[in-house]
């Protein structure tokens, strides 16, 4: 048999999967060539999501970028709100006070939640395990009540302000909070017994898209598929930011870098998230969210209507926004799939210069050929899944 | 000055290269000639004191109305020694080209496409120097200061 199939005429056949294809979430187009089922080449075409944030960015004031950011990773846009805040503060040099800290770092790590609760549940779907996606879309619904009672929006969020915050926590809370991680850590239990020795999982995702910590590093991969290569790199703990240098929790890394490796990392992530955001609500103080620098942060309404000084500063901080001084700045959080970083730069007047986004999953994105090359084609969807690529981000 | 010592050393290392320095709300940056620009990531990425092994970002941004026009913007990050550094360099609007870094970082594969497609920076010694974002036959290079805010090209199918 194999000498016959020896002689016999074949040749690579190009296959173009998306850019609307049920795996490839977030439009995104690949060009395979496959000999047989190996992948001998693949392209990746991204773009189709593009429209243009920078040019956006550009031509509206600091504060109208707050919205946009919300698009960037849909999936957890209060960090992407958090990060730009965070710049745009840094830029000004604004010190936010610290309940208004603690309350960002609640917001953060909620959306990380929900996005590790979507990047798992989505895989397990299109790797067969429908049931594995309800129980985490349930999970994700829970968070985003949590995150809807904070910001009033559940998926674009719009929530944090330059210098503060749009309100403080409501009532109930921190109750709500408990509740809803009780029945999440239940839901978690479960997806832990559903996919974590499932043989059908493991078979698919084990040892598939491999990604050794030296290359990783080369590619410039970030976040949990950094992690899972091994190399502890976090930019809450390298850099923290906000109040995550008093806060307890672990970062979890892998051994062998591969699909399995990155979906225990999630998995482990979302324990410690929840672990973060029961100590900020405990040690949370009291005080104000906003700063007081009527210049960049609106004052409270009720001083808008009633002063004439805080009428003044919010007639000129909405009709002109606000004007950082001229200067050049580069911060990075932890985004829910790796570094999130904003370049800005400031020529003194109230619209952005230059609004840079470093997209965390655009460098991972970069690697797909690195990783699926002498694959089966059907390792395109475990491999594309965990490194999460998010349309709104990548193409921006 | 534990936070200057990459700037430290860059200047003592190419003194003729490093056109200024400054750290502007703690961030390093040191602006450089675009023609050592290879040799500069090279010392910054193998020098045992420095090893800069994250390329994080590459980026371009356009001061229309100044010469040399554009700036090619570099983060890079080193996770032995938990550093950041920021390299510029400025390239002219006539001559409006720059050593490729693929060759050090693979990760500027991208970056470098999508400075070329937005900017229209060439990077030379790039592999697949293509647009990324926006498609082929796409005319001009939208985030430059003087490309119409409002100005459309709708694609009506391949054309061919």
């Amino acid at each position: 048999m194999a000498d016959l199939a020896k002689d016999l005429h074949t040749e690579h056949m190009v296959m173009n999967m998306g850019p609307s294809h049920p795996v490839t979430h977030g439009t995104v187009k690949f060009m395979v060539t496959l000999d047989g089922e190996t992948i001998v080449d693949l392209k990746t075409n991204i773009g189709y999501l593009h429209r243009g944030f920078e040019k956006m960015c550009e031509n509206g004031t600091w504060e109208q970028v707050m919205p946009y950011t919300d698009r960037l990773n849909y999936v957890s846009p209060l960090i992407n709100n958090v990060g730009y805040a965070l710049a745009v503060e840094k830029l000004i040099d604004i010190d936010v006070p610290d309940r208004c800290k603690y309350i960002r770092v609640i917001a953060s790590e909620l959306a990380r939640i929900s996005d590790h609760y979507t990047n798992i549940a989505a895989g397990g779907l299109e790797l067969g395990a429908f049931t594995a996606f309800l129980y985490f879309v349930e999970a994700r619904e829970l968070v985003w009540d949590l995150i809807e009672m904070l910001t009033g929006g559940r998926v674009t969020s719009n929530y944090v302000r330059i210098g503060g915050l749009k309100n403080d926590i409501p009532d109930g809370f921190k109750e709500k909070t408990q509740d809803v991680f009780r029945r999440c850590r239940e839901l978690w239990t479960d997806i832990h017994k559903l996919l974590t020795k499932n043989r059908i999982f493991i078979d698919r995702v084990r040892g598939v898209g491999t990604m050794p910590p030296d290359e990783a590093i080369a590619y410039g991969f970030t976040g949990p598929c950094l992690r899972a290569s091994g190399v502890l790199y976090d930019v809450r703990k390298a850099h923290p930011y906000l109040v995550y240098d008093l806060m307890d929790f672990d970062i979890p890394i892998g051994e062998n870098g591969d699909n399995f490796d990155r979906y225990l990392v999630r998995m482990e992530e979302i324990n410690q998230s929840m672990r973060i955001v029961e100590q900020a609500l405990e040690k949370m103080p009291k005080g104000p969210i906003n700063v007081d620098m009527p210049q960049y942060r609106w004052q409270a309404k009720n001083d808008v209507y009633n002063k004439i000084e805080s009428l003044i500063f919010h007639f000129k901080t909405v009709t002109e926004g606000i004007k950082p001084p001229p200067g050049e700045i580069y911060l990075a959080v932890e985004g829910g799939n790796g570094e999130l970083g904003f370049y800005l730069v400031s020529d003194g007047s109230g619209k952005p210069y230059k609004c840079r986004v470093r997209p965390p999953c655009f460098p991972l994105t970069a690697a797909m050929p690195r990783m699926v090359k002498g694959g089966f084609l059907a390792d395109i969807i475990p491999t594309f899944d965990m490194i999460n690529m998010i349309g709104g981000e990548c193409d921006r | 000055m534990e936070a200057n010592v990459t700037l430290k050393k860059i200047c003592d290392r190419f003194p003729d290269s490093v056109v200024e320095t400054h750290s502007y709300r703690g961030d390093d940056t040191a602006v450089v000639k675009k023609d050592d620009i290879l040799k500069i990531c090279q010392f910054l990425r193998d020098d045992k004191e420095l090893l800069y092994n994250f390329m994080m970002d590459l980026t371009a941004v356009d001061y229309l109305g100044t010469e040399p026009r554009f700036e090619i913007v570099y983060h890079l990050y080193s996770l032995q020694y938990n550093r950041r550094v920021r390299i510029k360099a400025k390239v002219s609007e006539s001559d409006c080209s720059i050593d490729s870094i693929v060759s050090l970082w693979i990760a500027a594969d991208w970056f470098e496409r999508e400075a070329y497609d937005l900017y229209g920076i060439i990077f030379k010694g790039h592999p697949e120097l293509k647009r990324i974002l926006l498609y082929d036959g796409f005319e001009g290079h939208p985030l430059r200061k003087d490309y119409p805010i409002k100005k459309r090209q709708p694609l009506i199918g391949p054309t061919n």
